[in-house]
């Protein structure tokens, strides 16, 4: 008992010791000098295309943005440019956050629909198997 | 009428003709048109999005979802094929090793290999860890060595009646619990998932002897933990000449059909839960990121 307390204890120190070292270097954002804050590059770390391009579509569905591209830097590097400009005095990190926001919900729609949709298959399938007998 | 017709189809298909296909790219975003509402509407989404099961069994797995764009159905693709974690041989501790096969290429072809065990049972390795713990780590012997057989016919030629263990499987692989391992796992179950893969091969004389280590991994850092595959359409109808001029195919833009094939350590339908959080799980940090910058 108590050595499973001592490893729980172990393993949440070192969790949190890796989220620290990962906090500093897991996003950036870049901004030109002379505009203010509604035109910002982000740059992802540890990110390609499958966050770049859901990411985009959702921010792009948003009407205040009036401009959102992704770009990886180069193969080698695994990071990604996200460039956010919005209408207006907007700041650029709110569509940023609305959209990550938006794909989270989505995913969890995505996510309940499809647990769903397997239940109500394999009840079908028991049912059926149930009814030949 | 026809002009509104021309922009339903260029919102809503992918048409392909013979030398190339039309409207590939998404364009129903704000603005775009006039006298649509492209915004996003959470609501709107879920009334028109579905998902149908086609085919399940016990190692694949067919469904449509409809009402999604190509961006995140693509997203999901990719996140099945190389970043849903599983468990592989990383490290191999090879012993002795005097088969034709060098120690290298073993030890590539044994990290090839399935390993039936759950991975969200387990912890990524910390980077700089020599040692595995039973959080981290699962460990398989493989100690074969072959030799000649007595009872062999004079004169015959057939390497399964001259030697024995000439042929190294996964079926002699054998797990060694760490910890608390044999209490959390019962027998039988932390094995690989076919025991048929032939590993290596063996004369009279040779032995392998290795200890292997697996940890968690995705495929984008370790190329080998791949899981899944997934499947497309054809255009052939373009050959006949009488056809051509009669057909039009196109595609609706936003109906996938999805076909997961697993390697057997997780269930396709599992497979396809476990990407849809990890990509929620992709969010959810750099949304935590931006709460931390925000509070600085």
């Amino acid at each position: 008992m108590e050595e499973d307390q001592e490893l729980e204890r172990k393993i949440s120190g070192l969790k949190t010791q890796m989220a620290e070292g990962e906090r500093k270097t897991a996003l950036e954002m870049v901004q030109a000098a002379g505009t203010d804050r509604h035109c910002v590059t982000f740059v992802l770390h540890e990110e390609d295309h499958t966050l770049g391009n859901s990411l985009r579509y959702m921010i792009m569905k948003n009407p205040e943005v009036e401009f959102c591209g992704y770009t990886t830097t180069h193969p080698s590097e695994s990071k990604i440019n996200l460039r956010i400009q919005t209408r207006g005095a907007l700041p650029a990190v709110e569509p940023f956050q609305r959209g990550l926001t938006e794909l989270m919900n989505v995913c969890q729609h995505v996510l309940d629909k499809f647990e769903a949709s397997i239940k109500e298959y394999k009840d079908h399938k028991a049912g059926r198997k149930e009814s030949t007998f | 009428m026809a002009a509104a017709q021309a922009v339903e189809e260029m919102r809503s298909r992918v048409v392909l003709e013979e030398f190339g296909v039309r409207n590939v790219h998404t364009t129903d975003f704000p603005g775009n048109y006039s006298g649509y509402d492209d915004a996003w509407d959470q609501d709107r989404f879920e009334k028109n999005f579905r998902v149908d099961v086609v085919h399940m069994d016990e190692n694949s797995l067919e469904f449509d979802m409809v009402g999604i764009d190509a961006a995140i159905a693509n997203a999901f693709r990719r996140i099945l094929l190389a970043e849903v974690p599983t468990m592989a041989v990383e490290k191999v501790l090879v012993y002795n090793n005097t088969s034709i096969v060098q120690d290298e290429i073993l030890a590539h072809r044994l990290g090839l290999i399935p390993i039936h065990a759950d991975p969200r049972l387990f912890e990524y390795r910390n980077q700089g860890e020599e040692e595995g713990t039973e959080i981290d780590t699962l460990q398989f012997r493989l100690q074969v060595r072959c030799t000649r057989n007595p009872h062999a016919a004079k004169d015959s030629s057939d390497p399964n009646e001259l030697y024995v263990n000439h042929k190294v499987y996964t079926r002699h692989m054998t797990w060694v619990p760490l910890g608390n391992q044999a209490d959390l796992f019962p027998e039988g179950t932390i094995r690989p998932v076919h025991d048929d893969i032939l590993i290596a091969q063996l004369r009279p004389g040779q032995e392998i002897d290795l200890l292997m280590q697996c940890v968690k991994g995705i495929g984008k850092k370790v190329a080998r933990v791949a899981n899944p595959r997934l499947d497309t359409f054809s255009r052939e109808v373009f050959r006949n000449e009488k056809l051509k001029k009669v057909v039009r195919l196109a595609r609706v833009r936003d109906h996938y059909i999805f076909s997961v094939e697993s390697t057997g350590v997780l269930p396709p339908e599992v497979l396809v839960s476990e990407a849809i959080k990890v990509l929620m799980g992709k969010c959810r940090r750099f949304l935590d990121e931006l709460d931390a910058v925000q509070m600085d």
